[in-house]
């Protein structure tokens, strides 16, 4: 994973709550067994119609989202389904971070696992970006902050230990291969074993 | 520590290999890592170009079941034919990964395959106190044993082939009561369905919850499962209920379950898991069992619930609201009931066990499915399939006019060659009504197994309880 500092980018807005990550990419696209090209399936049954051509109405379709790199979304975004093929999706597609006042755990987990980050802020923030699509925001991941054209400044929750591996582009597998002695010792003291 | 600790304390602790600090997650280790076809391909390619192996490949266990066909095949010829070549390489994909790294795979040729929701339990795999995990959110229904068991992505997949570990922050604890018992016609599916719409589909997020109370513990493992499987709709990832004497007697002599002496000290251990009198959780919730009546979903997601006769509610004018009833074309003010069916689908991990799917069959049984509608009915493993057709379950369902099909996750997620219309209504006894969910424009109704038959027999979303015959519960 490459390392992630500092993110400045536009946002386009998608205001609607509980995006689900039937949403975000149909079922029918995870017969894949890569984790490449799933931008194409982005929002796939929102953007297109029965036909496959593209719906002039929704945001993503509209020339003012073109090169927006940070998706701002209504409440509780990536509810249901444990499909990592969302972050991927997301990523592929050019997002570099998500903003709402709510996340889903899984899907936040696994953003945070491919470098998605997701940015949880407060109503009145979340209310203001929702009304002023397209705004440039400056993410400092490793203050944990937000900041808007005019210099206000939102703080977002972040793990300690998910910065550092942001910041750093630190692969976790490595981290828990490190753990490894004391995972043996775990088995081997254990009063019962599975 | 000390004091008195909960359910999930108690397995949590006992499974800390490092504990967390400020700036590091706990390890947890996992005893159970069910594996199917859709969510691990590109760990185990993550595996390969690492030069892992599998670390314990004995407590990983594999099925097909998301993209695998409900109708009978035998060859990948015909897999790719039904569910298409994609669906098909990634079930050979799962296939020559089990192989290579080996992992016991419950494939095409193992009359023990299934909803690898439904297997873990019915084999034994699936035991109080254990951690489970799976690359799948309704793996919160091991919970009903007294498990913690969540679902993950696909990276975590491979973290714990690679390691048997997982990095997690300890999450909050939420303590749902449910006192009462449930009235003649209104199941556990109804009760989840209750629950959700009145604590959100976000208000367990950050939670595990613990579901408690007479209700509960009334509850046979089967309804514990349906209960426990949906608290991902809440948000939660886990859902746990403390193992009792239901939990045992299920258990008892299957297959993977300790044997003899080892039972015996299984069981002693497992008896200590319940949560403390005293234990503290962050948040609790209490409901009342005897109140509830058969529920059913009227927009794009499960906390969108009213009972059958209650009229649909209008959202005091939200957007996202107002979005899901035009994608329904559901009218407000008016009860869900009486509305025109075009398919029912009973199955899924939720639904599909066989107390299921004889609560279906004694509505349907000498009736027929309404003119104009399709039912496909699908047990959750082979194993149910079987046990169902020695009961006749099968013949009941095939008399009335349903489709009777193999194992799988079928219509619930329109990925293997079941799916809905394009603007069709299906009342699904599955766990998600999104948008699309069952295929392209379909619109989902989520009901329990008596709602659904009820309707498939009247061809409109229909209340089940005029159906039920005296010796039906």
């Amino acid at each position: 994973m490459k390392p992630i500092r500092r993110i400045r980018a536009r946002t386009t807005v998608l205001p609607t709550r509980d995006i689900d990550t039937d949403q975000i990419i149909p079922a029918r696209f995870l017969t894949t067994t890569t984790r490449e090209g799933l931008g194409d399936y982005l929002f796939h049954d929102l953007r297109f119609d029965g036909d496959g051509r593209p719906i002039p109405d929704f945001v993503l379709n509209r020339a003012e989202s073109k090169g927006c790199e940070i998706l701002v979304a209504g409440q509780n975004l990536g509810c249901g389904s444990s499909r990592e093929h969302a972050p991927w999706a997301l990523l592929d597609y050019g997002f570099r971070a998500v903003v709402s006042t709510e996340i889903a755990d899984i899907f936040r987990n696994n953003a945070l696992k491919n470098g998605l980050v997701p940015i949880v802020v407060d109503a009145g923030t979340h209310r203001h970006l929702l009304d002023n699509p397209g705004i440039e925001l400056d993410i400092d991941v490793a203050r944990s902050t937000v900041t808007l054209p005019d210099g206000q400044t939102a703080s977002f929750p972040l793990d300690g230990f998910a910065r550092h591996c942001l910041l750093e582009g630190i692969d976790q597998l490595g981290y828990l291969c490190q753990q490894l002695d004391a995972v043996r010792r775990f088995e081997d003291t254990r009063p019962w074993t599975p | 520590m000390g004091g008195a600790r909960t359910l999930f304390d108690k397995v949590w602790t006992d499974h800390v290999v490092v504990g967390e600090t400020e700036d590091t997650p706990a390890v947890l280790y996992i005893d159970l890592h069910l594996i199917h076809e859709v969510t691990t391909p590109q760990a185990f390619t993550l595996l390969r170009e690492q030069g892992i192996a599998v670390r314990r490949p004995d407590l990983t266990l594999a099925t097909m079941d998301h993209s695998t066909p409900t109708s009978a095949v035998t060859s990948f010829r015909d897999l790719a034919v039904v569910v298409g070549e994609s669906a098909a390489r990634q079930v050979q994909k799962l296939q020559e990964n089990c192989e290579a790294f080996g992992i016991e795979l419950l494939g095409f040729d193992s009359d023990d395959r299934g909803i690898v929701h439904v297997i873990g339990p019915e084999l034994g795999a699936t035991q109080p106190g254990k951690t489970i995990v799976c690359g799948d959110s309704h793996t919160s229904t091991h919970g009903a044993f007294g498990a913690l068991a969540f679902g993950i992505g696909t990276t975590e997949v491979g973290h714990v082939l690679a390691t048997q570990c997982l990095l997690q922050r300890k999450p909050k604890t939420l303590a749902l009561d449910v006192d009462g018992t449930l009235p003649r016609g209104v199941t556990a599916k109804d009760l989840i369905l209750a629950i959700i719409g009145r604590i959100g589909i976000d208000g367990g997020t950050g939670h595990v919850i613990e579901y408690r109370g007479t209700a509960i513990a009334g509850l046979g493992m089967e309804s514990r499962m349906t209960i426990c499987n949906m608290s991902i709709e809440a948000g939660a990832r886990a859902g746990m209920i403390a193992p009792d004497d239901t939990t045992f007697e299920y258990l008892e002599g299957r297959p993977r379950v300790p044997q003899g002496a080892d039972w015996d000290r299984a069981v002693s251990r497992w008896r200590a898991l319940a949560s403390d009198d005293d234990a503290a959780f962050d948040r609790k919730v209490s409901l009342s069992a005897g109140e509830l009546q058969p529920m059913v979903t009227f927009g794009t997601n499960p906390g969108m619930v009213v009972g059958i006769n209650e009229p649909v509610p209008d959202g005091d004018g939200d957007g996202s609201f107002r979005k899901a009833l035009d994608y329904m074309r559901v009218e407000t003010g008016r009860p869900l009931a009486g509305t025109g069916v075009d398919v029912v689908f009973v199955g899924s991990c939720t639904n599909s066990r066989l107390s299921d799917l004889e609560q279906a069959a004694d509505v349907m049984r000498g009736r027929k499915v309404a003119d104009g509608v399709r039912m496909l009915v699908v047990p959750g493993s082979q194993r149910i399939k079987k046990a169902a057709e020695a009961r006749g379950l099968d013949r009941v369902f095939i008399e009335a006019g349903a489709e009777w099909r193999e194992s799988g996750c079928s219509m619930c997620i329109g990925m293997n060659g079941d799916t809905v219309g394009k603007g069709q209504l299906s009342v699904s006894t599955s766990n998600r009504n999104f948008e699309g969910r069952q295929g392209i424009g379909a619109r989902t109704v989520l009901a329990s197994p008596m709602t659904a038959a009820a309707s498939a027999v009247t061809g409109t979303i229909a209340d089940p309880r005029p159906f039920l015959r005296e010796s039906a519960s």
